[in-house]
């Protein structure tokens, strides 16, 4: 399957996300830089990697979200190409308007950054058919603007349409029910600040990652 | 031309910059602090002439992120 992942200045977990999509695609997705006007024909996957684009000015996400590639972006999501964005890329997403809510600064104001659990709230999207609906996942996190806020109506309309996909376990940064990854509402974009492309080979003490990458495939199709 | 953003975040949308921010007063001995909210302020130096509704377009499409966050512009005339 061909894919891109798109690359910001300050983006800085793309090669890690590469790598997880060649293992399962058997194809090194094109890395599409944020200039370019147009992504490549025929690609079933675009992925927004985590980092920090633009040095986070303004807002997180706020000016990758205006860069020319995701006018690209929007129109793909619009006809249905899955859209992944995660961590830096899940800013962007909701930044740009293709998925709802805001992700603001911790709760805390702390940078958090280790290993979280993660509730698998819904198995059945394109992203998480790879997990069974309540499994427990363990993913890294990074952020420092990764609290969830929407509101109440949104969430009630999230959680009604089971488009809550990750939940964390307990309190992290602030966000609004325990929010760590929300789906848009045709089903084919998921933005989630863990990040799942960091666990995907033992050598990196966990492969649940693997799992949604290699779910993804499965419905996508190779 | 210049006009000032001033990009605030939405009434019950938490701050937590604010709290710290609040906290901090009251270490140092400020204890008449009730509430403190962070936002920001944009200064635009702009062509002369140019319209609001260009400005209001500015605050709507980058400036600010309507989810959480209220604008005000104000113009300043200058000879």
């Amino acid at each position: 399957m061909k894919s891109a992942v798109i690359v910001f200045p300050g983006s800085n977990c793309d090669r890690d996300l590469a790598v997880a999509v060649e293992q399962v695609t058997g194809q090194a997705p094109a890395m599409v830089w944020h200039k370019e006007s147009a992504l490549p024909e025929g690609i079933g996957l675009i992925a927004i990697p985590g980092g920090f684009s633009y040095g986070d000015y303004l807002r997180s996400g706020a000016m990758a979200a205006r860069s020319p590639v995701m006018q690209a972006v929007g129109d793909a999501a619009a006809r249905g190409v899955p859209v992944l964005g995660i961590c830096n890329g899940f800013q962007v997403l909701t930044e740009a308007g293709l998925l709802p809510g805001a992700l603001m600064r911790n709760a805390g104001l702390n940078f958090v950054c280790r290993s979280v659990p993660l509730r698998v709230e819904n198995s059945q999207s394109l992203f998480t058919s790879g997990y069974e609906q309540g499994d427990i996942v363990h993913f890294p996190v990074a952020h420092h603007d990764g609290n969830y806020q929407a509101d109440e109506a949104t969430l009630d309309r999230l959680e009604g349409e089971g488009r809550v996909a990750f939940r964390y376990l307990g309190e992290l940064n602030g966000s609004a029910r325990n929010i760590a990854g929300i789906i848009n509402d045709t089903g084919n974009v998921l933005g989630l600040m863990p990040h799942p492309e960091r666990v995907i080979e033992p050598a990196h003490g966990g492969t649940d990652g693997g799992r949604l990458f290699e779910g993804l495939l499965e419905t996508v199709g190779a | 031309m210049k006009a000032r953003v001033f990009v605030t975040l939405k009434p019950g949308v938490l701050d937590p910059q604010g709290k710290a921010i609040h906290h901090a007063l009251e270490g140092l001995g400020f204890s008449g602090v009730n509430e403190v909210r962070a936002g920001k302020l944009i200064e635009l130096d702009l062509a002369d002439g140019t319209p609001d509704s260009d400005i209001e377009a500015m605050c709507r499409k980058l400036l600010a992120n309507t989810v959480i966050e209220n604008f005000r512009i104000e113009r300043l005339e200058t000879a």
